[in-house]
């Protein structure tokens, strides 16, 4: 902010605090209705009343990288040679133990196991495999912790996504960003806490759509709501003032409008209207620091290349992964990315390969770069899907192609950094790869695990609305603990 | 929008323009609330109450809350649940012998030495506490001397107030009549003599006419309107005001603006890939049933059972697209029954939360834990929604059925209020209907899942509140008339509740989507069943109904409050003034377009797309359906905002910013926030924008006024009242500032 308005705009304060009759005693008062303090709990009383963190957090920050569509584990990271070797045969009853089928395959004659078509190393000291799609991700398994075991009770993409993100399959409830928000509120003043990226998906384009309620507030305050980041020239939207405005003259008129605001608060006395005036300032404040933190000039060449072309395009996966990096360097709470196209029913090798193109470099770029600026103690990166995918083809099977219907009973997800441990392999599937051997991680689980990594005990977290007490994980979830350092 | 190339002066009326709109919302109309206050809130807000504990304990307001919130979880109506086989939601149960051997008593009236409740809540033993800590749950220190001393007092037991039918209580004398324009201000006024309060003073014309045109309209008065009430010296001139608005077009978009909401009206499916459908009909049909006043009891029998009622009308079989309002899906490879159970559940649940005011969806996965809703009578009523021939998944084509066709010529004949445009030859609407040889059993679904059905059960309402007894059809229709039976508790009050809401901002009880035992007591309960008898014995007149609260003293008060107000009751809970509240996402808009003259007021049709950030949908989408939002031209870019299309996967940003329902379910109540993308909104909004530089325009265009005739002309319109002094300055002075700052 330029000086001259700087100082304006606390001469600005000072005239209204002392107007609102509030002397340099009234300090908490003050910090109520700071306007540089709105989205943030700073060092005040936490805005929300709730004795949080219940505990000292290992994770601070969050970047979430959902992988919408549902990748297939079996050709990402779960290898089941036994697949290859029975390509062709059905898969025995006594392996799918009557697992409901969606309707896309439930009419099919015949479930011809598929392995996969892509080559399987195992990489570093953790000796963890990879497949020949995932190149940088297998160079950094090291600082992962693959999850083989996670399962989900929705069969399809809505209710599983919506699942995913809000513990609930039918919609309503607030999406986790939006659940830390309230509860942590933000370590930022000039951002919001709980911001979204979307990309899509090169392999499958046009694969499944995205919903806003995924990150919405739910039965939360608006306040909470993911903020979406957007590629162009509106990044948030109506951030941008009209043409031919400047900041000199935005700055002037808040002033004027917060001049009579404060006339309207002494004459009504509704302290409403102090937090208006602050949601004012807010926005102006946000007009400066979202292009600041979406333009990614002054970023050197080296940190282009290790994120890939890619990320000098607005809106691709790679883009939006640099962005995380900026957001979180800026101590943003919660940082949900969304690729979309993983759901692969048919020709999965090409699909698959322009997937696992979009997002394995810039992944493992986001990973290893927030590790060199030492933000990746206390920063929790997670990245997977709503499901996972079937053992078996769905459609015809042929020597180069197949595809794969949606699998709830098992599936890979990976994290990295603030309280998890490294090199680390949880969980074992069975060699059909369809059900879970050892070790299941629930849905719930994971996201009970999450919020004891931000210092959260899951079953004390609660909003009541109306009349219940309402949880993230509902009534369920139990933290993991192998998996934390 | 109007791309004008502003001289000098015009480009600082250019930028006032908006900024005034911003205005509005500040203190165009006197209402303006954070939160949603109760009972409980209040009392626990106020800091004597929380020390100070009640001389004499008062079961209903004192312990049973306590006991629900605490108690319930374990020892309420859940069966599944109940721990050591104690209920104490009902008084046979609370007050008998419980433990193995029956020798024991969790409450003894009177003795505190054996009551087991009094000695488990106030044990020091973390073993055997109560509540557990397990449960997270704890008792302060004054909840629990509450429960001692009611134990103490005799433990008096009274049933829950909503599950009571209301009967008319005498409207209480007043010292001071002069005060009381009518009934609700003998309550009002009664209520805050014993708090040591007194009603405020009136609000001036200017805020008068301008709250009554928003709460009954949507909109402002105009500068035409403003005038000739303040130039209406006679005693009557407030009422004319009143019976013109509520005899305006503009009141049924206003209240159905609020029922679409309860609907959860949308002009798509709503799940996955978010297709178009066309409900639009039934919501011009709402917009009639509202503007010819038809009668509530009515109003709700159509909606609900239209279909079955002898020899049922067109307009009646329109009006059950009501409960055909929830979503739907085409996602390739879903469980049709898995789908369709969810349809008959949101049925059921937004039939429950509507009239009701009850929490009806929790007891479809175990018994109610706070209300006495068994999961038997939840299916019962789960039934009555369970009988069409339906499917869970749709193709993308594919119009759900039951539907009906429209046609131009029925429109002519029966269904003239339906606003069908040249361009279209017919409509397919969803609506109820029933085959006459076609009945499915309804079963008890264990953990509410669609495919494991257990026990068998039949049509039944909760007992707790009204039985389903022979007299009424086993169908909808029975259901229908069972809300309206006099003995049912909760219709009238649930119903006069939602209009005090819309008036005031905040229902008598505050909690509009729960009367169960966790909702928020009544701060009035003499009036609201006052008000739920009147409105019966009225018909069920909703005109009437709401003139009468227009009318009231209590009503016109001003919303200025005081330090001393500020303290004794912050949240306005006893109205010794108005509450200030917030303008609607639709008022915000419609204002905008209303004080700049862009408002195009033309009833009812398809919905429109006025503008919208570009991008928004393509960026979600699969490729499949509404993949690209293109705005209308002409006038579809000015209407109401009810007629806004609501894509529900993605809807339109400005309104949702400002706290509109998000339509995937029932909403009886609106969140009322204040978050800085809404300033965001009003800056940058280009429909706030256009109308500025078109209310600029219009101005500038009057060469002969000055500067300062200018703004106080243009300040008025947009907040109804002459800026004074200091007001006029401080915008004089930015308009000088704003011209110094451009280089024409």
């Amino acid at each position: 902010m330029e000086e001259h308005l700087k100082h304006h705009l606390n001469n600005n304060r000072r005239h209204f605090l002392k107007k609102v009759g509030l002397g340099i005693g009234g300090l908490a008062a003050a910090s109520m209705i700071d306007p540089f303090n709105m989205f943030s709990k700073g060092s005040s009383v936490n805005p929300t009343g709730l004795n949080l963190p219940h505990f000292a957090p290992k994770a601070k920050r969050v970047i979430y990288l959902f992988q919408s569509g549902g990748p297939s584990q079996l050709d990402l990271f779960d290898y089941k040679p036994m697949l290859n070797k029975m390509r062709g045969q059905d898969l025995p009853d006594s392996v799918r133990k009557g697992q409901r089928l969606t309707g896309m395959t439930s009419g099919q004659e015949r479930f011809p196991l598929v392995g996969s078509n892509f080559k399987f190393n195992q990489y570093g000291e953790s000796r963890a495999w990879v497949s020949e799609v995932m190149p940088y991700t297998a160079k950094i398994v090291d600082e992962l912790c693959f999850i083989k075991t996670m399962h989900t009770e929705a069969i399809n993409h809505d209710p599983a996504i919506t699942f995913f993100q809000t513990g609930s399959q039918q919609s309503g409830r607030p999406s986790i960003g939006a659940w830390m928000s309230y509860g942590l509120g933000s370590l930022n003043d000039n951002l919001p806490t709980f911001s979204v990226l979307l990309s899509r998906g090169s392999g499958r384009p046009f694969g499944q759509p995205l919903y806003s309620r995924l990150w919405g507030n739910g039965f939360l305050s608006s306040l909470h709501q993911g903020v979406q980041y957007r590629a162009g020239k509106d990044p948030v939207l109506y951030l941008k003032d009209p043409e031919g405005m400047s900041r000199s003259e935005r700055r002037k008129m808040l002033d004027h409008l917060s001049e009579l605001n404060q006339k309207q608060e002494q004459e009504f006395g509704d302290p409403e209207i102090n937090s208006r005036i602050a949601q004012y300032e807010m926005a102006y404040r946000m007009q400066t620091s979202v292009p600041e933190t979406m333009n990614i000039d002054e970023e050197p060449d080296h940190i282009i290349q290790m994120y890939g072309a890619d990320s000098m395009i607005p809106g691709t996966y790679a883009a939006n992964c640099l962005l995380a990096r900026r957001l979180i360097e800026k101590d943003v709470r919660f940082v949900q990315l969304y690729h979309m196209g993983w759901d692969q029913h048919d020709n999965l090798p090409t699909q698959l390969s322009g997937q696992a193109k979009d997002v394995d470099q810039a992944t493992a770029a986001l990973i290893m770069d927030l590790k060199q600026r030492g933000l990746l103690d206390d920063t929790l990166v997670i990245w997977g899907g709503e499901f996972g995918r079937t053992n078996y083809s769905q459609g015809a099977l042929t020597d180069t192609t197949y595809g794969r219907d949606h699998h709830p009973r098992c599936f890979t997800m990976f994290m990295a950094g603030g309280g998890i441990k490294p090199g680390f392999t949880y969980g074992e599937t069975d060699e059909f790869g369809y059900n879970i051997a050892k070790d299941p991680m629930h849905v719930h689980d994971l996201q009970a695990t999450l919020m004891h990594l931000t210092g959260i005990d899951h079953t004390k977290f609660t909003y009541k609305h109306q009349g219940r007490r309402f949880r993230l994980t509902d009534i369920a979830g139990h933290v993991n603990h192998d998996i934390l350092s | 929008m109007p791309q004008k190339q502003f001289s000098f002066l015009k480009l600082g009326l250019f930028f006032f323009i908006p900024f005034c709109l911003v205005i509005i919302v500040k203190f165009g109309i006197n209402k303006m609330n954070s939160s949603e206050p109760s009972y409980q809130e209040y009392a626990s807000s106020n800091t004597l109450s929380k020390t100070i504990i009640p001389d004499k304990i008062d079961y209903i307001f004192d312990v049973k809350p306590i006991l629900s919130d605490r108690c319930y979880l374990c020892h309420g109506p859940d069966e599944g649940t109940r721990e050591a086989g104690l209920r104490l939601d009902i008084k046979e149960n609370a007050f008998g012998a419980i433990g193995e051997n029956l020798d024991r008593h969790a409450i003894i009236p009177g003795d505190l030495e054996n009551s087991q409740l009094v000695f488990r809540i106030n044990n020091p033993d973390q073993e055997k506490i109560m509540p557990p800590v397990h449960s997270n749950l704890t008792l302060s220190d004054y909840e629990k001397k509450v429960l001692t001393k009611w134990v103490e007092q005799g433990a008096e037991w009274k049933d829950h107030w909503a599950f009571i039918p209301p009967t008319k209580p005498n409207v209480p004398e007043i010292e001071n009549n002069i005060l009381a324009a009518n009934e609700i201000d003998n309550f009002i006024i009664n209520k805050l003599s014993q708090k040591g309060l007194t009603p405020s003073e009136k609000a001036t014309k200017e805020k008068l006419i301008r709250r009554v045109y928003f709460d009954l309209t949507g909109l402002p008065p105009t500068l035409h309107d403003l005038d000739s009430f303040l130039q209406d010296q006679s005693e009557s001139a407030y009422e004319k005001v009143v019976d013109k608005l509520l005899a305006s077009e503009a009141y049924g978009e206003r209240m159905t603006s609020e029922w679409l909401d309860v609907a959860r009206y949308a002009d798509t499916h709503g799940y996955q890939d978010d297709l178009e459908r066309v409900m639009w009909p039934w919501r011009d049909w709402v917009i009639h049933a509202y503007n010819k006043n038809l009668p509530y009891d009515e109003f709700i029998k159509w909606q609900l059972a239209g279909d079955l009622l002898p020899e049922a009308t067109l307009e009646q079989i329109v009006a059950t697209g009501f409960n055909r309002n929830h979503k739907i899906t085409q996602e390739g490879g879903v469980i049709d029954e898995e789908y369709r159970v969810e349809y008959v559940m949101d049925r059921t649940n937004t039939t429950a939360k509507a009239l009701l005011g009850l929490t009806m969806e929790c007891a479809r996965c175990h018994d109610h834990k706070y209300d006495p809703i068994s999961m038997e009578e939840f299916y019962g009523f789960y039934s009555f929604f369970n009988q069409l021939k339906e499917k869970g998944q749709i193709g993308y084509s594919e119009i759900p059925k039951p539907n009906i066709e429209i046609t131009p010529k029925e429109i002519e004949d029966v269904l003239s209020f339906i606003k069908m445009p040249d361009s279209i030859e017919k409509v397919n609407l969803m609506v109820m209907k029933e085959d006459d040889d076609f009945k499915r059993k309804t079963h008890i679904l264990g953990r509410g899942v669609y495919d494991n059905p257990t026990e068998e059960v039949e049509f039944s309402t909760p007992a707790a509140l009204l039985e389903f007894t022979d007299k009424y059809d086993k169908n909808r229709l029975g259901l229908a008339n069972w809300f309206f039976d006099e003995k049912n508790p909760l219709t009238a009050r649930v119903a006069v509740n939602r209009l005090w809401q819309q008036m005031f901002g905040v229902g008598l009880v505050a909690s509009m989507a729960d009367f169960g035992n966790q909702g928020d007591l009544p701060s009035h309960p003499e009036l609201l069943d006052w008000l739920a008898i009147t409105y019966r014995q009225d018909g069920w007149d909703t005109k009437k109904m709401l003139k009468r609260i227009a009318m009231s003293q209590t009503y016109q008060q001003t919303s200025k409050t005081t330090p001393k107000l500020q303290t004794t009751d912050p949240n306005n809970v006893y109205l010794a003034r108005n509450t200030r509240a917030k303008l609607t996402a639709e008022m915000i808009r419609d204002n905008a377009l209303s004080v700049s003259g862009l408002l195009v007021e033309k009833v009812g049709g398809p919905s429109v797309k006025p503008y919208q950030p570009d991008g928004l949908w393509a960026e979600t989408t699969s490729g499949q359906g509404l993949t690209k939002y293109i705005p209308d031209t002409g006038e579809s870019l000015h209407r109401r905002s009810l007629y806004t299309f609501w894509k529900r996967t993605v809807p339109p940003p400005s309104m949702t910013t400002f706290d509109a329902a998000s339509r995937d379910d029932c909403t009886v109540q609106r969140q009322k926030t204040s978050t800085p993308l809404q300033a965001l909104v009003m800056l940058n909004d280009p429909q706030l924008i256009e109308a500025s530089q078109t209310l600029a325009v219009e101005m500038l265009n009057k060469s002969e006024l000055s500067d300062e005739e200018r703004i106080t002309s243009i300040f008025r319109k947009i907040t109804s009242r002459n800026p004074d002094s200091s007001e006029l300055n401080n915008l004089l002075e930015f308009l000088e500032n704003s011209e110094n700052n451009f280089n024409p």
